[in-house]
């Protein structure tokens, strides 16, 4: 499909239109209850920016990292202190100067990649994890001397207007996430994206082609820890309103893991359907524990449960799909096409009855 | 050859000098000379394990010979690297291919491109104009191999889902689309057929002839390499046992107690 404007083909921008009604229009008219907004829909924005920074690295330039929460944490302390320090740079600004920050992480923590690879590399990763959480809690700087462990974040101004109801820091996720997610696409799509899984696919004949390792590998980290950032300082002020080094350990970097790899490695929209799912799964494990067993089981045991089974899905999408759901969407809608235009529904155009 | 040829034979664009090169105790290459003229179609031969490949790869910089020098257009290359070969105008092909296999044959033909790629990442994410021309740009040439390759039906189709052959010419596809002076190619017909060998010797003559790219190639096929090359080197076990025509290397004793073997 040829594309129409930008690096978007003209299905890209029905998607983007139904998109855009659903969360802008049909969302806040519909849903009222608060708890929609600030435990699921704002996280699952957070959460997605994440998983699409790990997918540039990991999905896209096929570098094996683990420690996006590192980088997430590095962005949400560096939003702290910028609001706190420098009042002048305004959110947006702040947010941008954060996700700057923590991409020079990725540039630091990423220059491994050019000598060790795989399961290696994720462990040499695994450093900034550890790295970036042990120098904010070792030095009160960055906690601006808080003795309590829990900073509460700062409230959320933007050109002078407060934004602090969840209707209006889903707004603020929304738009941020939005903007990343098509810079993403262009990026991926174009010849940025193209060096990347060059150098996933085959590196030395990447680099027989001109493409520089050093450089693609330390470009994908950085932006990765970039999106990492912004999603972290998200996460933080729209989120959990508070800033804690605890709540960015190795679990959430596996979580975010998990989501990339569920989703669809290298892919963009499946970072969305990844970080849904394992945000919600647990929701509903509850919601049937609670109404079908009526509380019969211990919640202890249906968070154990929670874990077998994303392990399990782990496995099995790794033997018989590695491309996740997003490839399980893309067969869905094309066997929903070929029945559509077999049963010859009306308006649906078939290749076969065109010859 | 009886016919004119467009882009005369000219003077030496790659030299390889005395090149060593050891893996551990095993020497694959043992003080190598020889040269590559502008503009001409120059095989490499020998047995298997004669260190073929290893000289490919020593000359586009993925191995470091231990002794030896490579020289591109009478200069000597310091610390031959595969991306400062790629800059100076010499690409290859891969002897066990070295496609990208999850991206298509058009994506794998435009990574061809890449040193005609200026702009940069933020410059791609905001699709700036130039980045829309660029593109453009790279797309039509691409599309121009690619109707040259006559394998316009698969280009949308990921790499690693063709059959060998096709792949072969992918692979051919994105050296060409690097507009090099000069293409290494390792192995082009193996595993071909008699009709895809036809075809792929074509091609490789019908660049030579048009775009006039000097073309260095590794093949068994002893009928094709006499047919298709100008001059041809010999190795076997790693040294230069023969290297002229194809009518002075076939009536090279040295080269047909190689082939055939001799009674020591």
């Amino acid at each position: 499909m040829k594309p129409i404007f930008m690096t978007y083909t003209k299905k890209d921008l029905i998607n983007l239109a139904v998109c855009m009604v659903l969360s802008v229009l049909i969302i806040p008219t519909f849903i009222k209850t608060e708890y929609w907004y600030t435990s699921i829909l704002i996280p699952w924005l957070c959460l997605a920016l994440a998983t699409i920074g790990q997918q540039i690295v990991m999905g896209y330039t096929g570098q094996l990292a683990l420690g996006a929460a590192g980088f997430m944490a590095a962005g949400a302390f560096a939003m702290f202190n910028l609001i706190l320090r420098v009042p002048d740079l305004g959110f947006v600004g702040s947010l941008i100067v954060s996700g700057l920050i923590a991409a020079a992480f990725g540039i630091l923590f990423g220059l491994p990649s050019l000598k060790v690879r795989g399961i290696y590399l994720m462990v040499a990763t695994l450093a900034s994890q550890f790295f970036i959480i042990w120098m904010i809690d070792k030095f009160g700087w960055f906690k601006n001397y808080d003795s309590s462990g829990i900073i509460t974040a700062q409230d959320i101004v933007i050109l002078g207007k407060p934004f602090t109801t969840p209707l209006a820091m889903y707004f603020v996720c929304l738009a941020v996430t939005t903007i990343l997610t098509l810079l993403a696409m262009n990026m991926a799509r174009g010849s940025t994206g193209r060096n990347w899984m060059a150098v996933r696919d085959m590196d030395i004949a990447a680099e027989s082609m001109g493409v520089s390792l050093l450089r693609t590998k330390v470009q994908a980290f950085a932006i990765s820890a970039f999106y990492c950032g912004v999603a972290g300082a998200l996460f933080a002020f729209c989120y959990l309103k508070s800033l804690e080094p605890v709540a960015f350990d190795i679990k959430l970097s596996f979580k975010i893991l998990f989501m990339c790899i569920l989703g669809g490695l290298g892919t963009i929209n499946g970072a969305f359907i990844g970080a849904a799912f394992i945000l919600l799964f647990p929701v509903l494990l509850n919601a049937i524990g609670n109404n079908v067993f009526h509380g019969a089981i211990d919640a202890t045991i249906i968070s154990s449960i929670e874990q077998v089974i994303f392990g399990l899905l782990m496995i099995i999408f790794m033997i018989y799909e590695p491309l996740g759901m997003a490839k399980l969407w893309e067969n869905l809608k094309q066997s929903m096409r070929s029945k559509l235009s077999s049963s010859g529904i009306k308006g649906v155009k078939s290749p076969v009855l065109k010859k | 050859m009886a016919y004119e040829r467009k882009f005369k034979i000219g003077k030496p664009i790659l030299e390889v000098n005395n090149i060593s090169l050891a893996f551990g105790g095993v020497k694959a290459i043992t003080d190598t000379s020889f040269n590559v003229l502008e503009h001409e179609v120059r095989a490499i031969i020998g047995p298997n394990g004669a260190g073929k490949s290893s000289m490919l790869n020593c000359i586009n910089g993925i191995y470091k010979p231990q002794q030896g020098t490579v020289s591109f257009r009478g200069q000597v290359v310091p610390n031959i690297t595969p991306n400062i070969m790629a800059q100076m105008g010499l690409s290859r092909t891969f002897q066990n291919l070295a496609l990208f296999k999850r991206m298509s044959v058009l994506d794998n033909i435009l990574v061809g491109r890449k040193l005609h790629t200026k702009t940069n990442f933020l410059e791609v994410a905001l699709q700036l104009p130039k980045v829309k021309k660029e593109e453009k740009l790279n797309r039509e040439r691409s599309e121009e191999i690619i109707s040259f390759l006559e394998i316009e039906d698969i280009k949308d189709t990921p790499v690693g889902k063709l059959p060998y052959g096709l792949q072969k010419k992918v692979e051919l596809g994105r050296a060409l689309a690097t507009d090099s002076s000069i293409i290494l190619l390792d192995e082009p017909m193996a595993g071909m057929n008699v009709e895809e060998k036809r075809d792929m010797c074509r091609f490789i003559l019908k660049v030579n002839d048009e775009l006039g790219t000097t073309m260095v190639l590794i093949e068994h096929d002893m009928g094709v390499v006499m047919d298709i090359s100008d001059r041809v080197v010999v190795l076997d076990y790693g040294k230069v046992i023969g290297d002229g025509t194809p009518d002075e290397i076939m009536a090279n004793q040295k080269v047909i107690d190689a082939y055939l073997g001799v009674e020591h």
